[in-house]
């Protein structure tokens, strides 16, 4: 290994390593026989993020930095970093509580806070590299149309994840000292998964009251007379992904500082911070108050009531599913603002209510058919094999049920069309994000299931193009039901090609 | 005077099962109902691999696995309700209590709800969780899982106890415990078939002892038996522990 044993390059050379066998494990599913296959569909991935790129920004290419360009480049900004500020507080709750080896380095006479100096700036590069896939087609696409200048935006990405990562660092360790490791844990990871919808709700909500829109950009565009001169300081972000050097400079430099100062402040206690986490479970009991007595069931349903007690008690899936959840709030102002007033506003609002049942039924299908902390237990029970994953199925669909139903059932009154199309696409969107996890499950704890990218890549894509490609076709069907095939065959293509792609099944335990 | 065999809670014929080597070569096994029968061998022997064929977790290459006269191969759903399952890795929910574990396993054995509740009650008595019975299992010590694991396998009272290593990872109380509750589901008629690298609990519990290596059967009865086939038939103070070593050090010597 690279550098003096114990030092911060030697550090970082343990810790890229293990980066890099735990992102080639997420890429090929922990099979390395994979690894062809991932790399063609990471170069599809890419070459057809670059067409999205073209037809979605290729037209600002030569944009001057004028105060509605400044404005738009803002807004784009400030959603981006709040989605890595979730990603960054995300790695960084898991730095805080997952055990893996820090016992070990804990128990070694090795300056530790070198360690957790490289591990916070591991959570900041982790954080740009995540946005490189989305964000460099569109940055290569505006620097070929538009010219190098587009180039700085690759610098303001770094710098936007070393302040994001700064600022995440900090709310953990102030939610740390300010209600304790054990409410941390769980308020984190809340935190984490609704701070990166915050903007886009709260801007949606906005336009919705205001002008009866679910168009975020009215909102923006609203504001534009409000905003401050081209030359404030508020501008320097989008400056800098315009182009201008001084402007790069100067925001790359605060938050490169801010990291700085947060690693030298929170390393040296971050060991600390470890132990005190590491004490929550053996010190922590939670008493459970229920009806003593058992109540009659089968061995279905009895799977059915484990899966949903265990989803309901997972601070993690509910994190998770509350975010799902915050989506569906902007529609349901929506639909409370336009009641019994057609004004195309239904028209928007089935999509939306498909693409959120598609997510959400694949969160909760990857978590309950993959998750499993006593395989051999409900393997070795007197019930068929397909009897346990049906019940699994059946307890996601159940959710997904009692989620959308009030939706369906409102919207039935204020338009049946509306409502008949979105309960249809809502079970065609759940039932494809749920097969694709079928498919592509890996069994393991869910202890170890602290976030999806353990699941296959190839699996979270999928699913995320069904769901896009379903409410397509809801929002095409909404209007007219025999376009709604053109969309429809293509996600119908998309699952098909999650099917080919998943992993052929190992030969069936008895 | 006619002697009556008792009925065979379990019978293995030729078992095989293949990895990259065999880790089960041509096994045959014979546990009486009512027994307690220990098996013992190295690392890698096939211990565990026979226990996941015999609990339905794996399926074999070749052979054939009885359990109370019925095929468990084919029709493991009938094998399966007579059998529990507990390995070395306790196999539980953190984030269930040890009564809404118990009442899990119940629903999935079918077991009467009144008569579930009962027994799940005297467990947990039994096994002194019942002051925990209402708290989640996350927080629960290796004894204390293990003993809620033990509990799981026993509320639908089943004929044949498969047991991988129960023992390991348990302090002197709680493997006592767990060692109580077994001699007492012998009693009551239930079959035990345990590995355990303990060799001292195989002596002191075992009605018979298999010593299995290199995925065969190669020896089984008593100790005395165990004692006449490895060799140190005359010497009385011969241990287990002496025998055991004696008998397995023969086909590695051999191979």
């Amino acid at each position: 290994m690279t550098g003096r044993s114990g030092s911060a390059v030697w550090f970082a050379a343990h810790e890229w390593r293990l980066a890099w066998r735990d992102w080639l494990a997420m890429m090929t599913a922990g099979r390395r026989e994979r690894l062809r296959r991932a790399v063609v569909a990471v170069v599809i991935f890419v070459i057809f993020m670059h067409f999205v790129a073209y037809w979605m920004v290729g037209r600002y290419a030569g944009a001057a930095p004028d105060k509605a360009t400044l404005v738009a480049v803002t807004g784009s900004i400030v959603l981006s970093w709040l989605l890595m500020v979730s990603q960054a507080m995300e790695s960084t709750t898991r730095a805080f509580y997952a055990r893996s080896d820090l016992d070990l380095i804990l128990a070694s006479p090795a300056a530790v806070e070198r360690l957790f100096a490289v591990r916070i700036a591991t959570v900041a590069v982790s954080v740009a590299v995540m946005a490189l896939p989305l964000g460099a087609p569109f940055i290569d696409m505006l620097i070929a149309l538009g010219g190098w200048r587009w180039l700085g935006a690759y610098g303001l990405i770094a710098a936007m994840s070393a302040a994001a990562t700064a600022l995440a660092v900090g709310l953990t360790v102030a939610l740390f000292r300010g209600i304790g490791a054990r409410r941390t844990r769980f308020v984190a990871q809340v935190v984490a998964a609704v701070i990166g919808a915050a903007f886009v709700i709260g801007l949606q909500i906005a336009a919705i009251l205001s002008y009866g829109t679910i168009a975020r950009g009215s909102v923006l565009q609203s504001q534009f007379a409000l905003a401050p001169d081209i030359a404030s300081i508020v501008w320097w972000p989008a400056r800098a992904a315009l182009g201008d050097g001084v402007a790069l400079f100067g925001v790359a430099g605060v938050s490169f500082a801010l990291l700085a100062a947060v690693i030298a402040l929170v390393a040296p206690r971050f060991g600390r911070y470890a132990v005190t986490a590491s004490g929550i479970g053996a010190s922590s009991t939670v008493a459970v108050h229920r009806p003593a007595a058992f109540r009659l069931t089968s061995p279905r349903r009895a799977l059915r009531r484990k899966e949903w007690t265990l989803l309901r008690r997972d601070p993690w899936l509910m994190s998770q599913t509350l975010m799902q959840m915050l989506y569906l709030v902007p529609p349901a102002v929506l639909l409370w603002r336009g009641f019994a007033a057609d004004n195309g506003a239904y028209q928007l609002l089935v999509p939306v209510l498909v693409m959120a049942a598609g997510q959400l039924a694949g969160g909760l299908a990857w978590l309950a058919i993959s998750g499993e902390d006593a395989p051999d237990l409900v393997a070795a029970a007197p019930v068929p094999p397909r009897f346990i994953v049906q019940a699994k199925i059946e307890a996601v669909v159940g959710v997904i049920a009692l989620v959308f139903a009030p939706f369906v059932a409102v919207l039935a009154i204020a338009s049946p069309w509306h409502a008949l199309v979105a309960c249809a696409g809502i079970g065609i969107a759940a039932a494809a994000s749920t097969a694709i996890q079928l498919w592509f499950r890996s069994q393991a704890k869910r202890s170890q299931f602290r976030r999806r990218q353990v699941s296959s890549r190839f699996a979270t894509f999928a699913e995320a193009f069904s769901s896009i490609g379903w409410a397509a076709t809801a929002a095409v069907a909404a209007a007219n039901a025999v376009l709604a095939i053109v969309p429809a065959l293509l996600a119908l293509a998309v699952v098909a090609g999650a099917f080919l792609m998943s992993p052929r099944p190992e030969p069936r335990v008895a | 005077m006619q002697h009556f065999a008792p009925p065979l809670a379990l019978e293995i014929t030729g078992l095989v099962k293949r990895f990259d080597r065999p880790a089960v070569d041509g096994l045959n096994l014979d546990v009486r109902a009512g027994e307690f029968y220990a098996l013992l061998g190295p690392n890698g022997a096939g211990k565990t691999t026979t226990l996941r064929m015999i609990a339905g977790l794996l399926r074999p290459d070749a052979g054939t696995i009885r359990v109370a006269g019925i095929d468990a191969l084919a029709d493991p759903t009938a094998a399966k309700r007579l059998m529990a399952w507990v390995s070395d890795e306790p196999m539980i929910y953190d984030k269930l209590t040890p009564l809404e574990y118990l009442e899990f396993v119940a629903g999935l054995w079918g077991v009467e709800p009144a008569h579930a509740q009962a027994r799940a009650q005297d467990l947990l008595d039994w096994l002194e969780l019942a002051p925990h019975a209402q708290q989640r299992c996350e927080a629960f010590s290796k004894g204390m899982r293990q003993k809620v694991a033990l509990a799981g396998a026993l509320v639908h009272d089943p004929h044949l106890i498969i047991l991988d290593e129960p023992l390991t990872g348990l302090d002197a109380g709680s493997a006592r415990h767990v060692k109580s509750v077994l001699r007492e589901r012998v009693r009551a008629g239930n079959t035990v078939i345990m590995t355990t690298h303990i060799l001292e609990v195989a002596e002191r519990m075992a009605d018979r002892i298999g010593v299995i290596a290199h995925g065969k059967l190669i020896a089984e009865g008593t100790l005395e038996d165990l004692r006449r086939q490895a060799g140190t038939g005359p010497n009385k103070d011969a241990t287990l522990e002496d025998t055991f070593l004696t008998l397995v050090a023969a086909p590695a010597e051999a191979a």
